[in-house]
């Protein structure tokens, strides 16, 4: 143990520049390396067993790689002399600038500091490391602060609570070899693109990320400063759960986070990014945030794991399917996408970042912009097919319509009868929900409504326009529907556009009819600008369907005068109710030049505490 | 143009502003014709001509219609109504749905149409009815006159047993071969042997490269003609076969003739079409390389004798087999306006469409013999909606996605039919357009030809750009070693791109990390005066790593003004461009070198390809330290789901479009479903065989119930 403690030392000296471990630092860590198996042994079992996230534990812990110290080097070394020879990172990669300006943060960086902060930059990784990688961890987690160091500009991370240690003192949990420095989570701001974000990111390698009180503490303190600021919130969740051992006080902290999590929503953007597990009580704080994104294969959410759900239910499922990515980014509609693997979701993250305003005090941001804001879209002139039972893709339309056909889906695979993302028009972000005639002919359902609902919410919530493409031919009919409460649910969406205040631009490229068309952001609901396509149909129904309520079926050209009558956007156009038709062509210079007159729109609804949407 | 005004919106018509501005945009574009034939507006001609046609030539014999103050009226299938070529004429009439048979080759429609529009006479195109001596009488009947020369003319050529009969009479060199009708396998073979192996077996009907077999054996004789009988009859209605000494490796070089109806013919010089993938002609040019003044005489006194030996009028093309001694060999003759024809009108400054209507109006021709130039050199590439990686080209179909013609290069022509939007559908022919460049030479020809491929926007389907690009930059294509055999022999190993000296790649490199670092400049570029101040970077070099082929390139950027010097492989690099990044086309100089660059996608996590030379390129750029990490991300394998096509939702089937043992390309359709009143249309996922189908029309499915399986 000694000579590992040397080789520390030995390692770190040929590194010119870095803060050297002190001879105090070097003591407690070479213990703590000591303790490894006692301390991992009492903390997953613990936490796993509690909320069904034994995978949690069983999943072993990224390597730790970029911000590792010198003193890492030597205590990774058992087992996997070639992965580790491959991470070795060159000289600059050891020495991120954290050092210098966590400083700031902490006040001052006396030797005393220093020496704590090395082990607080390794985390558990310090201890855990050789054993742990000899286990083989293939599926490519990274750590905790390779995660921030993704996400954030260069050199841009300021850590906060570096030298927080968890507080219990039951189960042997005070004696030094179970105190980190930071404990489980990574906290701090930084930024990205050059803008203003606070991030925490849970460190699997201390106590398999579970949340203890003060894990729990330097969340809000993150969270509180970036409410009082208006910058977003972005969380990289890895985390087996409640730390058990503290009790109530870690459920305490869950809920410390959860009421942060609504005061703050409508403030700031929050972002989740779930990167393993994340279970029992901790999905509802991702589940209270604005957007839920998940990587794949690594990263699961659900209420109990397996093991619980045989246990009372009897059903046999895997971690994969009961909470895996696909399952919610496809059928519970609970993360709103997945990607593939950390760095794909970080990388996008950072993009994703750039169409948010950093707060509800902020308008929409406008990116510069190379796109003619004049250009026309021949093609939309006939996009439409003359056949109005023939499909088409509602996303050529969006792709063709904004900047350098760049858009954010929120949710593809989820309900994809309604199409709801981010793009920009002439630089500036705006929302966009369409109807998608490609599925279920762009029909409203249960799904689609409350995909709809919650999208438009963020984007008045946080000044983004929103641009509605409407073609559609009513809601979904049927038993399913009906009992799974359709009415509450389309209310939901219906309740959204009417209440949303942000600049609300519509075009009708087809079927607008019956009680969609009213929801779909129609002049009713204060739609500014509402435009139809020559190709409209704006009725209460489907020609057919008509005129067999009218003639009942007896009048032989009843159909056709109904079409000429209502399949078409004039009834609506003489009303009032769109305020042009178009030529499709035209549509996105007509946009452009709309959503500047339309950035200086103020409008507000009667005084009230809070309305109360029909959840 | 009266009509133009009026948007045409599923069978209505709404009064609509903004189309003349389109439609005057239009005009000027199409005013690179690179034809100067003298228009004389006091010469009465037609007042109404119908285009039984689609595509590009429709919309070339409008432009001609249009010049000669002719109306014109269009005929669509219902899948075309929205088609460039109805847009253009004076009034469009749909003459059915998308099936050829029931729609461009339904004549009973097509006389309707002309009996109600009162058309005076009618361009065929080519394809379709142009060669259909049928068609051709029914006009006659009916008084309206056909573009094209008369019914015996189009017989005695249309018929190749026919045809060569009458070339030997007039002295026109033919092939060895059997001049009479094959009854059968064993005919075929004794045939065969007679003339000597390899020999050909070809549709007497025949046109294109359909029905045509090559046979080295008797074993190949007998199944070539089981094939080509079959192929024969389902393409022409007609399964006869004929059966010709196969010559090999040749030239295909045809002449363009004139003839009028007072006896008068001319040659208008050749037309090099040897650069062929599966008897069907990629690269055309004018005039060839291999042909001297005397056997340019020769070829072109011959086709004028044969064209006289028919009475033949209006224009046509006389095709020969040229060996490597120069000797020609007739080989069939189309009477109709050949797909190639641009080329010829470049370089004798001749409209043929205009000259066609002329003759056919009774006029004598304008031109002596002796006045038909060749005026520099023109070259024509036919753009395919393909994917020339396999087998030089299966054709590819889809939406246009974006789409743009290099009509900025000087002297390049553009006859398309397409526009942005278009669907490139399975019915008609994947071809979406013809570009032709012209030049004072050859040399010049070709290099404006390569600038005008790698300027041609064509995003959403699949094309051939790259096979284009890499023929007419070959060193055996630019000496003019050519040959019918040129792609088999160039590429034994079908196509695969153009191949990256070590120079290119760096310059792919370079420019690559260049467009990243712009990218991420820009993204920290925001407008307006936030309340929280940005960050500013000071950042002024990158270190990225390019992900390339199999190779990982280390790539270091610095930036020194709208400049990027870029560090590949120790050599530096200098890159000027003006970075914008919303342009399909971007120019950019690397170390004094203009390229013309497209970036095709690009995505968050650092994916890009790019467009260069002609061949897209798949590259991943991360910054070193993401580069680093990226080793431990785990490969993940791709779940094949494409072999699968559930129903997405509860509906009926309307029809099922395939049947076992199909083979069905990428995005084509599968079957119909009907949900809501809506028809969905299921396209496979990939291209394969139909291993099975368990629905059928009228079926009642549910949501994921499996439709059809692919192996």
């Amino acid at each position: 143990m000694n000579n590992r403690a040397a080789e520390d030392r030995a390692q770190a000296a040929p590194c010119p520049g870095l803060p050297q471990p002190c001879a105090r630092s070097a003591r407690p860590q070479s213990d703590r390396r000591a303790a490894v198996p006692a301390g991992r042994a009492g903390a997953a079992p613990g936490h796993g067993g509690r909320a069904g996230a034994a995978p949690g534990a069983a999943a072993v812990p990224g390597p730790r790689r970029l911000g590792d110290r010198p003193g890492r080097r030597a205590t990774a070394h058992r087992g996997e002399a070639p992965r580790r020879a491959a991470r070795r990172r060159p000289g600059p990669h050891r020495r991120p600038a954290q050092a210098g300006k966590s400083a700031k943060v902490a006040g001052g960086d006396g030797a005393l500091s220093r020496c704590r902060r090395e082990p607080a930059r390794r985390g558990g990784q310090a201890v855990h490391g050789g054993a742990l990688l000899g286990s083989g961890d293939s599926r490519g987690k990274l750590t905790a602060r390779e995660r921030i160091l993704l996400l954030l500009d260069p050199d841009s991370f300021d850590e906060y609570d570096m030298f927080v240690e968890h507080r219990c003192t039951d189960f042997g949990m005070d004696s030094s070899k179970n105190k980190y420095p930071g404990d489980s989570v990574v906290t701090g701001r930084g930024r990205i693109n050059g803008r203003l974000a606070y991030v925490f990111s849970q460190d699997f390698t201390v106590f398999g990320g579970s949340l203890s009180g003060a894990h729990a503490q330097k969340i809000c303190k993150i969270m509180d400063q970036a409410a009082m600021v208006g910058a977003p919130v972005i969380g990289l969740n890895d985390s087996g759960g409640a730390r058990i051992q503290e009790g109530v006080e870690s459920l305490a902290g869950y809920a410390d986070i959860f009421l942060r999590n609504v005061l703050c929503s409508g403030v700031i953007p929050q972002i989740s990014l779930i990167m393993g597990p994340c279970a029992g009580g901790a999905v509802y704080s991702p589940a209270l945030t604005d957007f839920t994104f998940m990587v794949k294969d690594t990263s699961y959410l659900f209420i109990t794991g397996p093991d619980v759900v045989k246990s009372v239910t009897n059903e046999d499922v895997t971690q994969e399917q009961l909470g895996g990515a696909k399952t919610h980014t496809t059928v519970s509609g609970v993360a709103h996408r997945a990607f593939e693997n950390d760095i794909d979701a970080l990388l996008n993250l950072r993009e994703f970042f750039n169409y948010l305003p950093l707060s509800n005090r902020d308008p929409a941001p406008v990116c510069e912009c190379h796109d003619p804001s004049d250009r026309l879209v021949p093609e939309l002139d006939t996009i439409v097919p003359s056949e109005s039972a023939k499909a088409y893709d509602m996303l050529d339309i969006i792709h063709s319509i904004v900047d350098e056909r760049e858009f954010f889906e929120i949710m593809p695979m989820y309900a994809r009868n309604i199409v709801v993302g981010f793009a920009r028009m002439n630089g500036r972000t705006v929302g966009i929900v369409g109807n998608q005639p490609k599925v279920a002919s762009g029909c409203l359902d249960i799904n689609s409504s409350v995909k709809g609902a919650r999208f438009v919410r963020f984007c008045d919530a946080f000044n983004i326009p929103l641009i509605t493409f409407v073609d559609v031919p009513g809601f979904l009919p049927g038993t399913a529907q009906e009992y799974g409460g359709i009415i509450r649910h389309g209310a939901k969406l219906l309740f959204a556009f009417a209440e949303a205040t942000v600049p609300k631009i519509t075009v009708v490229t087809r079927k607008a009819y019956g009680g969609a068309y009213d929801v779909m952001s129609s002049k009713h609901l204060r739609g500014d600008v509402n435009y139809a396509w020559p190709t409209a149909e704006v009725a209460v129904m489907g020609a057919k369907g008509a005129v067999q309520i009218i003639f009942r079926g007896k009048e032989a050209n009843a159909e056709e005068e109904y079409v000429e009558k209502f399949a078409n956007p004039f009834p609506a156009a003489v009303r009032g109710f769109v305020d042009d038709i178009i030529q499709p062509s035209s549509t996105r210079t007509r946009i452009c030049h709309d959503l500047d007159i339309l950035a200086s729109k103020s409008q507000s609804s009667p005084w009230k505490k809070h309305a109360n949407i029909p959840l | 143009m009266a009509a133009a005004p009026l948007l045409r919106c599923g069978g209505r018509r709404a009064r609509l502003p903004g189309w003349e501005t389109l439609y005057s945009r239009w005009c000027l574009i199409t005013s690179h014709n690179l034809y100067s034939s003298v228009y004389d507006p006091n010469e009465k001609t037609f007042e109404k001509l119908l285009i039984a046609n689609r595509g590009e030539i429709a919309c070339r014999v409008i432009k001609t219609c249009k010049k000669m103050g002719i109306k014109t009226v269009a005929i669509h299938s219902d899948v075309d109504a929205n088609a460039v070529h109805v847009k253009m004429a004076d009034e469009a009439v749909c003459v059915g749905p998308a099936p050829t048979s029931k729609s461009y080759l339904n004549m009973d429609a097509i006389m309707e149409v002309i009996r109600k529009t009162r058309a005076q006479a009618v361009h065929p195109g080519y394809g379709f009815l142009s060669e259909n001596k049928e068609f051709a009488r029914r006009l006659a009947s009916e008084g309206v006159t056909f573009i094209g020369p008369d019914t015996h003319a189009i017989q005695a050529m249309g018929d190749k047993i026919e045809s060569k009969l009458l070339a030997k009479n007039a002295k026109v060199n033919t092939i060895p071969g059997f001049d009479g009708v094959v009854k059968d396998a064993d005919e075929a073979v004794r045939i065969a042997r007679e003339i000597g192996y390899p020999v050909m077996i070809k549709a007497s009907a025949g046109g294109g490269g359909k029905g045509m077999r090559i046979a080295w054996d008797d074993e190949e004789t007998r199944e070539g003609f089981r094939f080509s009988s079959q192929e024969a009859a389902s393409s022409f209605g007609d399964d006869r076969l004929l059966i010709e000494k196969f010559i090999d490796n040749p030239r295909h070089i045809e002449i363009q003739v004139l003839a009028d109806k007072h006896g008068n013919a001319l040659w208008l010089n050749e037309r090099e079409c040897s650069i062929q993938r599966r008897n069907q002609k990629v690269v055309e040019e004018a005039p060839s390389t291999f042909l001297d003044p005397e056997t340019r005489r020769a070829m072109g006194e011959q086709a004028v004798a044969l064209a006289k030996a028919v009475k033949y009028s209006s224009a046509g093309t006389v095709e020969f087999l040229v060996d490597s001694s120069k000797n020609f060999y007739f080989l069939e003759m189309n009477t109709r306006l050949q797909v190639e024809h641009p080329v010829t009108e470049c370089i004798t400054g001749l409209d043929l469409v205009q000259e066609m209507i002329r003759v056919a109006k009774g006029y004598p021709l304008r031109h002596k013999q002796a006045d038909i130039p060749i005026n520099g050199w023109a070259v024509e590439c036919r753009v395919y909606a393909e994917d020339p990686y396999k087998s030089f080209g299966l054709p590819s179909i889809g939406k246009l996605s974006q789409y743009q013609e290099p009509l900025h290069v000087p002297s390049v022509r553009v006859d398309s039919g397409i526009q942005q939007g278009s669907d490139i559908s399975i019915y008609y022919d994947p071809m979406i357009s013809k570009l032709i460049t012209y030049g004072s030479n050859r040399a010049e020809a070709l290099k404006r030809m390569e600038e005008a491929l790698d300027n041609y926007v064509i995003r959403g389907v699949a094309h051939n750009i790259s096979l284009l690009r890499e023929v007419i930059v070959h060193p055996r294509f630019v000496q003019g070693d050519i040959s019918t055999k040129f792609l088999p022999e160039v590429y034994p190993d079908g196509f695969k791109g153009h191949e990256l000296t070590d120079l290119e790649r760096r310059q792919l490199l370079a420019t690559a990390a260049s467009l990243y670092v712009a990218e991420q400049l820009r993204s920290q570029r925001f407008l307006g005066t936030p309340r929280i101040p940005i960050a500013k970077s000071k950042r002024r070099s990158w270190e990225l790593s390019v992900h390339l082929g199999d190779e990982i390139y280390p790539v270091a950027v610095s930036k020194h003004g709208s400049s990027f010097s870029v560090e590949v492989d120790g050599m530096k690099l200098n890159v000027t461009s003006e970075w914008n990044l919303a342009s399909p086309l971007l120019s950019v100089t690397i170390d004094g070198t203009q390229r013309t660059i497209q970036r095709i996608s690009r995505n968050a996590s650092g994916e890009t390809s790019i467009q260069f030379l002609g061949t897209v390129y798949k590259l991943q750029i991360l910054t070193k330290v993401a580069a680093e990490l990226s080793k431990y991300m785990p490969e993940k394998a791709a779940e094949d789901t494409s072999s699968i096509l559930r129903s997405p939702m509860p509906g009926t089937v309307v029809a099922v479009s395939v049947k076992p043992g199909d083979t069905v390309s990428e995005g084509q359709e599968i079957c119909v479903i009907e949900a809501m009143k809506m028809q969905n249309s299921m396209i496979a996922a990939k291209t394969g065989k139909v291993k099975a189908v368990h629905c059928k029309a009228g079926d009642t499915v549910g949501e994921e119930d499996l439709l059809v399986e692919l192996e």
